[in-house]
């Protein structure tokens, strides 16, 4: 697809780059029946970005946005861990974890849809009150634990893939489906779209937009599972900790818009991938820690730049792949209104 | 070259019989414009007299829009010569233009209506004093330039406390400003009530008088017969031919306009049917503050018109009969149960559909696809989880895009990138697949252009033969008069007289209802189609 031609670009000079300092990067290698490699890293510590990233997604598809994600991310690993270090079983202290955090999610949904309060607002209030639940919930410790079934989630393998790859690629299958194999993804860029004429031909907003939201918190949930099970420990203050930022950031790189409507799945999944890339990266050649976050900044900015067709235009002159001047003979706006 | 020769030196040689001409301020010659795929512009001539309000007359796509984008420097032109005031010119980019003389006023009032009146007219060219705004300077020079256009406001409140039809004014003003000696008006009066209307026309006739030249883009043949003096019309992109308005009528502005003569302006439904079997009722239904309660009653296979204007309540009716808004009181009945029309869902589930005013706003999701925006309704009818399989979808939108004659027939295509009829007709067929036994259409044909809406027109007529009852409002009498079986008639939020449409009833007694409330005769008919409705049902 030809949108998603600069995110595959941005993630390929990345790649490139890494080989050229790296030049062991691309190679993949099974040892004790796992798969071990630099991609594979990338894929791994990427899974719990992609996750949010796709639940963030779909919430910026309705014109929304979720800034609890972290928090949440946070609670869910707090309420799994204080379960089982209180010998609760695994499935448990999981499925808890969870039901909490798409009720939370749920919440977010009823502020937004059914109150009316800006999207921001709302899930403002869950983003900083969020924390202080997580706290609650861990008695302000870093809880550890030592379970080798929790362990599988975040650091386990099957069939040599890392665990995380595998639930990756299942929510993505299952939210592919049911965005675009089911009318979900049509109403949700219906709504994002314009509200009121969704609303004009018949679709219950409310209830979809509540789902999305439930939907945001679960992916951040199982996010969440996957950071704690990968440390054994839970910490209530910087577990996911600004990983709502990364995420509404993969999902612009991805090329769907703040504004809502139209959104690409593979897209948001190449952005945070260009995300995990980058910050690989910065390890890799050898930044010097304290420019970390300025080297990551410039090249955000030079890949958010490079995205936008009036910057090319501009910059490359004719080469900018940008569309004509409105075919003049309709005259769009002016009858439209 | 006008493809008309002999009828433009017609029109040229009348002049010399009653006056002479001056000079022309601006002469456009031989235009041409290419864009990739589409020749917009070939061979254009277009002259503009000092002190003349000129109309550019032409369908959607005639090449109007382009044009006066040539004219003011947003595109250049591929061929021919612009002469501004004998000397040739060029412009790079509107601001050249307007610092020439030549000002533009856009449908959209493109203006901040957060800031002040005063602040609108001299944003980016400020009156400073030692660097720092002159407030003071600003406000009366504000002042100085509406008492020009007969305007008192306060200059220092906010745009937006003013009316739109104020607002385009101001945006006029800003526009004559700067030492204006040709005023563009591209469309100023689609979202202008008559009387807003009448007061632009004051002002674009003072305006004429002071010597400017208006170029005046409209849809409405009335306000063009109104207000212009001379005409050029465009078809295809090439010139048809320039006329005086008062040596054209409108029926042979709109041949030439559609390059066919168009079927004289019949009803559509000739004769007089029975209508016995009532699908909607409304009792004494209303909603403070935006209409009055009202009592109608719809039959199967009617089309019942609403006249009325601007903001004179048609719109609620509309939104309350498809539970759009709540209503405050009364009840509805519908196939002879009252039911509560709380939601459109509800009202979509009684198979009634609504084909709103605005339909940017209201209407279609522009990012969606032709295909997606047809099947919407339908989708929202079945929820989220029951995808309509793409094969029906695939035929129902084809068997749409070919009925309705949507171009360019891609399902495919992002519903943004339409002319406004075709936006209309997907809108349409987004309705029309539902099967409706209620198809409300509001304002279904305004602003889009001739052809289409005989098409759509027609399609009214046929869809009603066929059972289907429509409520049909429009601004425009004729095409209320020529489709309806009766008419309600609105003033100041309040259901004035139901009006069945026989031969008696002509623009002229609509207007007068309107402009009156019912007069007593009226009123008198009005009773007569209740009683002869009871009858019958």
């Amino acid at each position: 697809m030809r949108r998603l031609l600069w995110p595959v670009v941005v993630l390929v000079l990345l790649l490139a780059l890494n080989v050229f300092f790296t030049p062991s990067f691309f190679s993949i290698e099974v040892k004790d029946g796992h798969l071990y490699g630099s991609l594979i890293d990338i894929l791994r510590f990427g899974a719990p970005l992609i996750l949010v990233s796709l639940g963030m997604t779909l919430v910026i598809a309705t014109g929304g946005i979720d800034l609890s994600v972290g928090s949440v991310v946070a609670i869910s690993g707090a309420l799994a861990c204080l379960q089982i270090s209180q010998d609760t079983s695994v499935f448990t202290a999981v499925v808890s974890a969870l039901v909490l955090c798409v009720v939370l999610g749920a919440w977010n949904g009823f502020l937004v849809a059914a109150v009316g309060i800006q999207p921001i607002i709302a899930t403002l209030i869950l983003m900083v009150a969020g924390r202080g639940l997580a706290q609650l919930i861990t008695g302000g410790q870093i809880i550890t634990i030592n379970s080798p079934a929790y362990k599988v989630i975040g650091g386990g393998y099957w069939l040599t893939v890392p665990f995380g790859i595998l639930i990756v690629i299942a929510v993505l299958a299952i939210t592919a489906f049911l965005t675009r194999r089911l009318a979900l993804g049509m109403l949700l860029e219906s709504v994002g779209g314009n509200a009121e004429a969704s609303r004009l031909a018949g679709i219950r907003a409310r209830g979809i937009v509540i789902m999305v939201y439930a939907f945001a918190a679960l992916c951040a949930g199982v996010a969440g599972l996957m950071i704690s099970s990968n440390v054994s420990s839970a910490d209530g203050n910087n577990a996911g900790l600004w990983i709502e930022l990364d995420a509404i950031l993969a999902v612009v790189i991805g090329g769907t818009s703040l504004s809502g409507g139209r959104f690409s799945l593979s897209g948001t999944v190449l952005g945070a991938l260009i995300i995990q890339t980058l910050t690989t990266t910065i390890y890799s050649i050898g930044v010097p820690p304290e420019t970390t976050l300025l080297f990551k900044a410039l090249v955000v900015t030079a890949v958010c730049l490079i995205q936008s067709p009036s910057f090319r235009a501009k910059a490359f002159g004719r080469r900018g792949r940008t569309a004509p001047p409105s075919p003049a003979p309709e005259e769009k706006v002016r009858v439209t209104a | 070259m006008a493809t008309e020769p002999a009828s433009r030196s017609e029109a040229i040689n009348t002049e010399r019989g009653d006056m002479a001409v001056p000079a022309p301020v601006l002469t456009m010659g031989g235009i041409g414009k290419q864009f990739p795929g589409v020749k917009a512009l070939d061979g254009v001539d277009l002259r503009l007299l000092p002190g003349e309000v000129h109309a550019l007359m032409g369908e959607n796509g005639a090449g109007k829009s382009t044009l006066i984008k040539v004219l003011t420097g947003v595109y250049p032109a591929d061929a021919g010569t612009i002469e501004l005031g004998g000397a040739p010119v060029a412009f790079g980019s509107p601001l050249e233009a307007q610092q020439a003389g030549i000002s533009t006023v856009y449908q959209e009032v493109n203006l901040c209506t957060n800031l002040s009146v005063a602040e609108n007219i001299f944003i980016g060219r400020e009156p400073r004093r030692f660097g720092r705004i002159d407030w003071k300077r600003m406000r009366a020079r504000a002042k100085k330039l509406l008492s020009r256009l007969e305007l008192s406001l306060d200059v220092s409140a906010p745009l937006s406390t003013y009316s739109l039809a104020i607002q385009q004014m101001v945006a006029i003003a800003r526009a004559i400003d700067v030492e204006a000696r040709v005023l563009i008006l591209d469309e100023p009066t689609s979202s202008l009530d008559a009387g807003e209307v009448e007061q632009l026309f004051r002002v674009m006739r003072r305006l004429k008088e002071e010597g400017i030249a208006i170029l005046f883009v409209s849809h409405f043949l009335d306000q063009i017969y109104e207000i212009s003096d001379r005409m050029t019309i465009l078809r295809n992109g090439t010139l048809v031919g320039e006329y005086l308005t008062r040596e054209l009528s409108q029926v042979q502005l709109v041949a030439k306009m559609i390059g066919q003569e168009l079927a004289a302006l019949e009803r559509l439904h000739g004769e007089a049917k029975v209508f016995d079997r009532p699908l909607i009722e409304a009792r004494e239904l209303g909603r403070t503050g935006a209409i009055e309660p009202f009592s109608m009653t719809i039959h199967e296979g009617e089309v019942v018109g609403l006249a009325g204007l601007l903001g004179s309540g048609r719109t609620e009716i509309a939104r309350l009969l498809f539970g759009a808004d709540h209503a405050g009181s009364g009840e509805i009945v519908v196939s002879g149960s009252v039911t509560s029309l709380r939601t459109p869902r509800a009202a979509m589930g009684h198979k009634i559909a609504f084909c709103s005013e605005n339909r940017k706003a209201d209407g279609l999701i522009p990012d969606l696809t032709v295909r997606e925006n047809i099947i919407l309704a339908l989708q929202a009818t079945r929820g989220w989880t029951r995808p309509v399989p793409r094969e029906q979808q695939d035929e129902l939108v084809g068997k749409y895009i070919k009925a309705l004659k949507i171009s360019p027939p891609n399902p495919e295509h992002l519903v943004r990138n339409l002319s406004g009829g075709n936006q209309q007709k997907v809108l349409l067929a987004r309705w029309l697949i539902l099967e409706p036994r209620l198809l409300i259409l509001d304002e279904p044909t305004r602003g889009i252009d001739v052809g289409a809406k005989t098409e759509i027109q027609r399609l009214v007529a046929e869809l009603s033969d066929g059972g289907m009852a429509v409520l049909f409002i429009s601004a425009e009498l004729e095409e209320v008069l020529r489709l309806s079986h009766k008419v309600g008639v609105l003033r100041d939020r309040r259901l004035v007289a139901e009006l069945p449409n026989d031969d008696s009833l002509t623009t002229d007694v609509l207007m007068e209802t309107i402009a009156s409330g019912a007069s007593q005769m009226n009123a008198s008919e009005a009773s007569n189609v209740d009683a002869s409705g009871g009858r019958a049902s």
